[in-house]
This record gives structure tokens, sequence and C-alpha cells, in this order.
């Protein structure tokens, strides 16, 4: 029997799963390129080039980046130069203390008996089976509460009152990332070889040298997936940060939600498809990583 | 006292898993009991809490109400109700949809060559890792009335000379089904796939060599050994669509209200966190006794990780 002989039902339906899945997508990026800045039909593309945008009605006619037009548009708009710092700077701060202590809770789970195991593990599961809506208004009053607290008591005034911002969107893009982290390694963990470990002590090297040169290296590829995972789930967050953030915090998924509420020209297409080009890059980076990690095993 | 530190395993854990431990304490464990005590406060006059220990905001949620018709003391408003079944239906419904699509796309993946494999692997994770608030953008922009799937009916009824009107489909209840299955059907793609891939080739000759047919080694050993996938799927897709209010929110308009929806205007426009707050617990407690009875009836497989 041929293991991968597929009846046409199987693969009638996976076409069909997969034109359901893309066809969204390649509309997105179709309409970035549209002529009309009503952006309700597409009327095609911008075809000329000129030193200046020249516009007929709610049409663009010719512009200096020619059917690039909605792409130089958007490099132009401080608001999302804004909003793509942010986004950037709160997933690497958050993925790299999620990633260093969800590691070491990992660690702690896989190795060691301790009196406060069933709590954290307990934890851990909080975000997984709790909607993130709630996860999200719970920081919200943890934060108005307590701040609004502290104020009042350091009588804080003006600017130096506490309000939302950068850092509290960051602090609770760290709890709902940890968990994953965690479950990534652990996993790791698990398929480990504890004789390599042995194997190093008994030839002379102290507990410390042995995580560093002998379990370290080899549950990194865990560690970096868990921070890999980390990662895109602060840049994809809506809904904590939605609640979490303030004035100078928002981040593209915010401001793109902002938009969707109001008039929306192909410059949100324009975003969309450069967002949907670097997840694509990214993706592919990290298949090619892999094929290059397992290629050894295989051969 | 370092010394004994380096000795004592269990100082060792503690301190290693002391730092999650107290970070997920202070942002979900506190936030939940926070939200809780809030929930049974009242709303002052400027959008304050005051807090008291009232049941009012549940009983509204059930629809208990003092604002009656005919000049009744109390009767029975099904508005929050209907929102709450309303989530809880649109929800299954989701999930259904959604392993109905991806278990044949997960079942291809597995069966196709290795070298392929990765490649329509690569395909799911695309649309998976595009941003969520991008993905409804793009099913508002089909969907419109002048969008491409009325201009893909037209053109057709066009051809074949049959009138046609564009059909109203954003903003209604289906529009926003379609946006929940699109939004999470990877989710359910990716675990199915991993317990499918597990299934060691020699189940398959063994139970042809037993003379089981397609459709019977399909039902006897496929389906009973990726159930964990099917298991892990559903909690990853079940919980999220409880609790969204963006797909419903652009796609529904004001005409599909969920009870995420409800939450969210508790919070920023009718500004009655109290309320709020007992709303979201409510959601809370209906997800963990849905998926509580749920993986106690299937288990709780490990592929959850895979996604």
């Amino acid at each position: 029997m041929n293991p991968h002989k597929r009846s046409p039902f199987v693969i009638a339906t996976a076409v069909l799963v997969y034109v359901f899945l893309y066809a969204p997508i390649v509309g997105l990026i179709l309409y970035s390129f549209n002529a009309s800045r009503a952006n309700v039909t597409f009327e095609g593309f911008i075809t000329q080039t000129s030193s200046r945008v020249v516009m007929d009605g709610s049409m663009v006619v010719s512009s200096p980046c020619g059917a690039f037009h909605w792409f130089c548009d958007l490099s132009k708009n401080d608001d999302v130069l804004e909003a793509a710092g942010n986004t950037l700077s709160i997933a690497f701060t958050a993925t790299i203390i999620a990633t260093i202590i969800g590691t070491m809770a990992a660690l702690a789970l896989q190795r060691y008996d301790f009196k406060i195991k069933p709590v954290s593990q307990l934890f851990l599961y909080i975000p997984i089976v709790i909607p993130e809506i709630v996860m999200g208004i719970g920081a919200l009053t943890l934060f108005s509460q307590t701040f609004g607290w502290l104020n009042d008591v350091l009588h804080l005034t003006g600017d130096s009152r506490l309000s939302l911002g950068l850092a509290t969107v960051t602090v609770s893009h760290i709890a709902f990332m940890v968990p994953f982290v965690t479950l990534v390694v652990q996993a790791r963990l698990q398929g480990f070889d504890k004789s390599f470990e042995e194997a190093a002590m008994d030839l002379g090297a102290n507990e410390w040298i042995t995580f560093w040169r002998v379990t370290f290296p080899s549950i990194l590829p865990g560690v970096l997936s868990g921070g890999l995972l980390a990662f895109t789930l602060s840049l994809d967050d809506f809904v904590i940060t939605f609640f979490t953030n303030g004035p100078g915090s928002t981040t593209l998924p915010i401001y793109v939600y902002g938009l969707l509420r109001r008039i929306i020209t192909p410059q949100v297409n324009a975003l969309s498809t450069v967002w949907i080009s670097i997840v694509f890059l990214a993706v592919l980076l990290l298949q090619w990583l892999q094929n290059r990690e397992e290629k050894p095993k295989h051969e | 006292m370092l010394q004994r530190f380096r000795e004592n395993k269990s100082w060792q854990g503690t301190f290693l898993a002391l730092p999650t431990t107290i970070w997920l304490f202070v942002l979900l464990v506190i936030p939940l009991f926070l939200t809780l005590i809030i929930s049974f406060g009242q709303r002052s006059p400027d959008g304050d809490v005051i807090f008291s220990f009232s049941l009012n905001n549940y009983t509204r949620l059930f629809g208990y109400s003092t604002d009656c018709p005919e000049g009744q003391a109390s009767c029975f408003d099904p508005l929050y109700v209907n929102i709450l079944w309303r989530s809880l239906t649109l929800a299954f419904n989701t999930t259904f949809i959604v392993i109905l699509l991806a278990y044949p796309l997960a079942y291809f993946i597995a069966r196709a060559a290795p070298k392929q494999r990765n490649m329509f692997l690569f395909m799911v994770l695309i649309p998976l890792w595009t941003n969520f608030v991008i993905r409804v953008y793009a099913w508002m922009m089909l969907l419109r009335k002048e969008g491409a799937i009325n201009a893909v009916i037209g053109w057709v009824a066009h051809l074949l000379h049959i009138p046609f009107t564009p059909l109203e489909m954003l903003y209604t209840p289906s529009a926003v089904l379609v946006g929940m299955v699109y939004e999470f059907l990877p989710f359910m793609i990716l675990p199915i796939y991993t317990s499918l891939e597990k299934i060691d080739n020699s189940l398959y000759e063994a139970a042809a060599d037993l003379g089981a047919n397609a459709v019977r080694t399909f039902l006897r050993v496929t389906l009973p050994l990726s159930m964990p996938g099917v298991v892990a799927g559903t909690i990853l897709v079940f919980i999220p669509v409880m609790g969204t209010f963006i797909v419903s929110d652009i796609l529904g308009g004001r005409q599909v209200i969920l009870v995420g929806n409800l939450i969210q205007r508790q919070f920023l426009d009718a500004r009655d966190p109290t309320f709020g707050s007992a709303a979201s617990l409510i959601l809370m407690v209906l997800t963990l006794i849905v998926t509580f009875f749920y993986t106690r009836k299937f288990g709780f497989g490990e592929e959850i990780v895979a996604a």
C-alpha cells in the first residue's frame, strides 16, 4: 500500500481550503495597488510616474512611485512609523524577559521538586484556558485601580501621574507569553538525555559548567523557538494591547483597527501587504533553519 | 549559605520558578480577584467603581430588569441572555465547521511526501502569522456590497443572463461566522496534523492486511488516533471564539453583539466596569465549564503545544 496515496475527495477539499485561506490575502494585496483612493472597487493599477502626484477626482493618475504609490504614501505616515516602532520595542523587550523567566520555569518544573510547584503549574495554565479579553480587562482593572490609588497617595500631578503606556503593555504581554515559552522548552527538556550531564559531572565539571556547556546548548533550539513563538504572539496581539495601551503606545494592530472604523484608503492595504511580506520571509527563514537542523538526522 | 543553596534542590527549583510565578500572580491572579470584587460593586454617576456587595450586575445579566412596561416592578429582559446564548452557539458552530475544513487538509498534508509536506505546512503558517486584524479587514473587503464575492457572482450571473442584485453579506451573522472560521482554521489544522503525522504507517498496512477497506481503516485507525489533535484544536478554537470582539465588531457591525462586544463596551463606551466585570466572569465560567467537560470526556492532548 502506498502511504502517500490520497483519495480525490481529500485532494479536492484540501485545494478548496487552501483557496479559502488565500483568496482574502490575494485580494488584500491586489487592492494595495488600487488607483482609486476610495478603495471601494478595484479600478486598475497606477500606470504612470511623474514628479508629483496627479489626481483625477478620487483616482490617482500618476505618482512619483508609480504603481507603488500607496507604499510611498505609507512610508511618509508618521503615525504608522510610530506604531511600528512601538510594536517592535514592546515585542523585543517582552520576548527577552519572557524567554529568560519562562526557560527558568521550564527547568524548575522539569528537573526539581519544590513546595510551590503545583501553584506555578496552575498559574501557567491560566492564559491557555481563559479568554484573552478576561485577561485584558483584568490587567486594565489592576492598572487603573493601583495607578489611581498611587496617584492620590503620592499626590502625583500632570506628567508624573502614572498612566497606561508602553510599560503596561509590555508587562501584560510578558504575562501571556511566558506559558508558551515554558511549554515549548519543557517539551525539549523531556527529550533530553540526562546521561550527557552525568558524563560531564563524572569528568569533573561542576553543575554550573555542566549547565552552560551541556544542557543549555542542547535545549537552545527549544529556547529559540519558544522565544520566536513569544515574539510573534506579541507582534500579533490585539486584545491585551487594546485594554492596556494608552496615549503614545499605539501598536500596529491597534492602529489598523482604528482605521477600519473610519475611511479606508489603499494605504491600509499597503500596510497589510508589507506585513504579509515580512511574515512570508520570516516563515521561510524559520523553515530553512529547521530543515538545516533536521538534515543530519535523515542522512 | 551559598553552599547550602547549591545543595538544596528544593530551593533551587523555587528560585528558578519564582520570577514566572510572581509575574503570573500579579498580572493574572490578582486581576481575576479584582474583577470578582468589582463585579459585586456598583457604578458611580461619573463611571467610577463604588465597592459594595450587590448581586445587581449578575441578576441584570440573567434577565432581571426593573425597566419594564405597564408599571411592573420587575420583569424578564432577555437581552443579555440572548447575547450569551448567541456567543455559545457561534463558538460551537465555528468549532464544528473548522473541524470539518481542517481535518481533510491536515490529512492531506500528513499523507504528502516529506518534501512536499513542509511546503504545505508553510502554506498554513502564512495566514496564521498574518495579523488577526488584517485578516478581518480582508474579509470586510470581500464581503462588501461592491466586494469581490458579489463581483464574481455578478459576473457569472451576467454570463448566464440571470438578473442579479448584489447581496448584502457584510454586517450579518453569517459574515461573523465566516470571519471566525477563517481566523481560527489554522489553529485546528496544526494540532490535527501533528497527531496524524505520529501514526505509524505499519498500522495502515496491518489494517489493510487484515482486510479493512479505506473507510473502515479511517474510522477504526486514523480517526481514534487523531482525536488528541482534534481535542487540542477545539480548545484552541473554542476559547478564543467565545471572547473575540473584533470579528463581530468589524464584520457584524451593530447587528451581531457577542459577550466580547458587551464587555468591551462596558469598559470603554458605557463606562460601567462593574457590569463588564460580571459579564467577563460569566464568560470565563462558561468557557471553563465547556473545556472541563470536553477534556474530561476526551482527555487533554499534548498536541496543544504544536500550535
